[in-house]
């Protein structure tokens, strides 16, 4: 956010520069990937219903249930993209050091990363583990 | 203030100032239930990985859901998600370009803290009646 003065036009100051080339896509993925978690949330929440009470072989019948894998592994990576774009506009907003920005951004994108990661992998252990 | 700054301007009525519309409440509520879902799903990961180790680590995150302080967080967690699930059909609703007139966005507004609120309870009754 620069506050330097000058007597150019916006229009003058980019003219020439091109285009960021990714133009809606940020606010296209928020909606696209908002719209499936709509979808998504109300099966992974049915789906953690149906484990309440049960025993861990029941638990694991629940889970490993390709239709419930499914639901859970897009969920997952639904969320993950909404959720990482999502925290990305929250550090734009508030946090102005350039360094500090980036970092930030880093940090944002492994967590995002970990938790689709690690919650995938371990759908897929528990779904293909059944087979063996 | 600094020498720089002696010129005083009048300013708008900041924050602390004035009665806060529901529309900003509920707006500054979607990015505090995001940032809640963000940190939330250690959660969903603390559950998946524990059943994908084995039965102890299963019935230890049981547990740790199962009791009062995992309840009330679950409690919360739920409540986030449906907050921000409405709150993101409201948006839905305004890209389609509708509901931002006077007193159809304050409806919207007070609707989904109402809706939230219900709903997170309906689902805890069912989820209570289940067990």
């Amino acid at each position: 956010m620069t506050t330097t003065s000058t007597m150019r036009t916006p229009l003058a100051r980019v003219r020439g520069l091109g285009s960021a080339k990714s133009g809606t896509a940020h606010f296209w993925h928020q909606r696209l990937t908002g719209l499936a978690n709509v979808v998504l949330a109300i099966g992974l929440v049915t789906i953690v219903l149906m484990l309440i009470g049960k025993p861990y072989a029941e638990a694991i019948r629940v889970i490993s249930h390709p239709f419930a894998s499914l639901i859970l592994l897009a969920g997952v990576i639904s969320a993950a993209v909404h959720m990482r774009i999502g925290m990305q506009v929250i550090i734009e907003d508030y946090v102005h050091g350039e360094g500090l920005k980036l970092l930030a951004l880093l940090a944002n994108s492994f967590f995002a990363f970990a938790f689709a990661l690690s919650a995938v992998y371990a759908i897929l252990k528990i779904g293909l583990a059944r087979l063996v | 203030m600094t020498e720089t700054q002696t010129r005083s301007r009048p300013l708008s009525p900041h924050l602390q100032v004035y009665r806060w519309p529901i529309t900003m409440v509920m707006s500054i509520g979607h990015r505090i239930t995001g940032g809640a879902l963000y940190f939330g799903t250690v959660l969903l990961v603390f559950l998946l990985l524990s059943a994908a180790s084995g039965e102890a680590a299963y019935d230890r995150a049981s547990a740790v859901f199962g009791s009062i302080p995992g309840r009330v967080v679950l409690f919360g967690y739920s409540f986030a998600l449906i907050h921000h699930m409405l709150g993101g059909i409201r948006h839905f609703i305004w890209d389609s370009g509708r509901g931002m007139e006077a007193g159809t966005r304050d409806t919207l507004a007070w609707a989904n803290l109402a809706g939230s609120a219900v709903l997170t309870l309906i689902l805890w009754a069912v989820a209570l009646a289940w067990h």
